[in-house]
């Protein structure tokens, strides 16, 4: 792909008219009905809505797990659709990172070995993969846990490790579903204030939230009802204006 | 990713389950256990015959007398004499293939030192016999045909009656002992020879010369060999053939008319021996099919055991896919996986079966013989099953879809 001025102007995410079915027995779901939406790098991106309004059937189209029925995705300019399994698996590799509401770490394995598994899959030789994963640790302020199971470890510090996996790869999108669902309050502000950090490094981060006050942190808040979208606005909730603006201007 | 990432993750899943492992690859321990130990069961039975077939001479053709029909009941070989020693030079001098020929005469008998005894064997013949046996003397020299021509009082000891009357180290050429009340001098003892196909020992025998013993231990009628005559034939494939000319031969000088049976009998012992080894070669297969069938069921296991898994580490294949593993990488992870349990369940299984082999072979008093191909084939095949019944389990996992595996609880 040629790197030019359109190809940095472009959004990073691009939906036009993106509709998924799916087919539970003789019933037909629509989970998506018909989703147009754009979101620029480095965006900061909190999509909420209640449970069965299609956010999470976004997330994994976002996420290349999943491929809609009808419309088109464009990530980075890259048609997903028309990918196949093994294209989504390197896209996934490389583009993206995950986080779970529940870590989804690989239990009775240190950190630092959950930390390297995308990079396994990325074919990084051994030593690199070691080095990178710990001082994704680090970056995560895990330095010193490197050889911790999960079972060891605090809901926030094994959140804090799956976003380290996340962020191993170098990837343009991290995508983080309820990624503070199952911790204390705590616990959840400090994560927050860890992904939005992220934003610094350029990375941007698409948020799946049924909390208000979780979707504060974001700039833009994208409300989803019965597959549709409900609201999107650049939610300024309790956030500077001017923050907005800023990434605008970049993207 | 490396082949070698691939084979380092599925150790470890495996290492994280030791004792489950371990039982599902029991199995397989099992089933190769089996088939190593059974194969060398077989094989070390028929090595056994072998040898003693070895040892009773190859290419030997065994005549004896008897056979006769008496009132539509055949009577067993050996039961009238019907043979003559002329019947013994003919076969000497007329049938071609023949090389030597040599009477055998038995009688149980007493043989007595001065301060020891022991009931034997005593066979009387000629020095032929040594040859066609494949019986060479360990101790002093063997009968001659001075001796048979003299009617000399001279015995040649088998190895066991030697150790019974005079200790297994002793030499006992020159001293005398009385079969029958009669003196004889010891002037050779015969090599150990073993076992017979039978069990019986070859080496708890006393060797005399014939005309000896026609005329102080078996006494009687002398104008019929009251034995066997031993030939031995020029070449191995010609037993059959030279045992039909013998028939005829016989036949002819028995004046036996067309369509009438035989006074007499040939035996063929590499016929027997074959026939011998084949069933040995049969029981062989047969026990070795029944090994590899717990080496199925131990696949049987290992797939049980693979299902359980996937099912189990669904969110981990779930996560792993999420982070960019592809199909085959989740395929291969399994298939690894349980390719590794019975490749190590196998080579335990061959460690396991060796030491039962030499267990058993110690046991029965067998050679120990494990066939190297047997033991290739038996992992190749454990590794084999391995992958059969992997494919179905890692084929499921690689098909999972990664949203519901990461959702699965």
């Amino acid at each position: 792909m040629p790197i030019d001025r359109p190809a940095l102007a472009r959004p990073l995410i691009e939906l036009r008219r993106v509709a998924k079915t799916y087919h539970l027995g003789e019933v037909e779901v629509n989970a998506l009905r018909d989703v147009s939406l754009s979101i620029a790098r480095g965006e900061f991106v909190a999509i909420m809505g209640a449970s069965g309004s299609g956010k999470s059937t976004l997330m994994n189209i976002i996420g290349c797990l999943d491929r809609p029925t009808a419309g088109s995705y464009r990530l980075d300019g890259v048609e997903i659709a028309r990918q196949s399994r093994e294209a989504l698996a390197n896209l996934r590799n490389r583009g993206l990172g995950f986080v779970f509401q529940s870590f989804n770490l690989l239990p009775r394995t240190t950190a630092l070995e959950n930390v390297e598994l995308p990079l396994i899959y990325g074919a990084v030789r051994a030593r690199d993969r070691r080095r990178r994963a710990r001082q994704a640790l680090e970056r995560v302020g895990l330095g010193d846990r490197v050889h911790h199971h999960p079972n060891q470890l605090s809901g926030g510090q094994q959140q804090r490790v799956a976003i380290a996996r996340a962020l191993v790869g170098e990837p343009k999108l991290v995508l983080a579903d309820e990624p503070t669902g199952n911790l204390d309050s705590a616990a959840s502000a400090e994560m927050m204030t860890l992904l939005r950090g992220l934003r610094d490094d350029g990375i941007t981060l698409v948020l799946v939230t049924h909390e208000p006050d979780i979707a504060a942190y974001a700039e833009r808040v994208i409300v989803f009802k019965d597959g549709l979208v409900c609201s999107d606005s650049a939610a300024l909730v309790r956030d500077a204006a001017g923050a907005v603006r800023l990434e605008g201007g970049r993207a | 990713m490396r082949l070698l990432e691939t084979v380092r993750i599925a150790l470890r899943a495996l290492r994280r389950n030791r004792l489950r492992s371990f039982l599902t690859a029991l199995g397989i321990i099992i089933g190769v256990a089996a088939v190593i130990a059974m194969v060398a069961i077989g094989e070390g039975a028929k090595a056994r015959v072998e040898q003693a077939f070895t040892a009773m001479g190859t290419n030997v053709l065994i005549v004896s007398s008897g056979a006769k029909t008496a009132g539509g009941v055949k009577v067993a070989a050996g039961t009238l004499p019907t043979l003559t020693w002329d019947d013994l030079k003919a076969i000497g001098a007329e049938v071609p293939g023949v090389r030597c020929v040599a009477p055998r005469l038995h009688a149980t008998g007493q043989v007595v030192t001065e301060d020891q005894n022991w009931a034997t064997l005593v066979t009387g013949t000629t020095p032929e016999f040594f040859e066609i046996r494949n019986w060479p003397i360990r101790l002093g020299a063997g009968i001659t045909a001075e001796d048979v021509d003299a009617g000399a009082k001279t015995a040649v000891l088998g190895d066991t009656v030697a150790a019974h009357l005079f200790g297994a180290s002793a030499d006992p050429v020159g001293q005398m002992v009385r079969i029958q009340n009669v003196p004889f001098r010891v002037v050779g003892v015969a090599d150990r020879k073993g076992q017979s196909p039978g069990g019986n020992d070859y080496d708890d025998v006393v060797y005399v010369p014939v005309s000896t013993f026609l005329a102080k231990i078996q006494g009687g009628l002398q104008s019929y060999i009251a034995g066997t005559i031993m030939v031995e034939v020029t070449a191995d494939d010609q037993t059959a053939v030279v045992g039909a000319r013998i028939a005829a031969l016989l036949r002819d000088r028995h004046n036996i008319g067309a369509g009438a049976d035989d006074d007499f009998t040939v035996k063929n012992l590499t016929e027997t021996a074959n026939r011998k080894e084949e069933s040995t070669q049969a029981l062989t297969l047969l026990l070795a099919s029944i090994a590899a069938v717990s080496l199925v069921v131990g696949g049987i296991g290992i797939m049980n055991i693979m299902l359980v898994s996937v099912t189990e580490r669904t969110r981990e294949i779930g996560v792993r896919v999420a982070v960019g593993a592809k199909p085959r990488h989740i395929l291969f992870q399994f298939l690894i996986e349980s390719l590794a349990l019975s490749v190590m369940g196998g080579l335990a299984g061959v460690a396991l079966g060796l030491v039962a082999a030499e267990r058993l072979a110690l046991r029965f008093g067998w050679p120990m013989l494990v066939r190297p191909d047997v033991i290739a084939l038996a992992v190749g095949f454990s590794a084999l099953v391995g992958i059969g019944f992997g494919l179905y389990p890692a084929y499921k996992a690689a098909r999972l879809d990664p949203i519901v595996a990461l959702r699965y609880e």
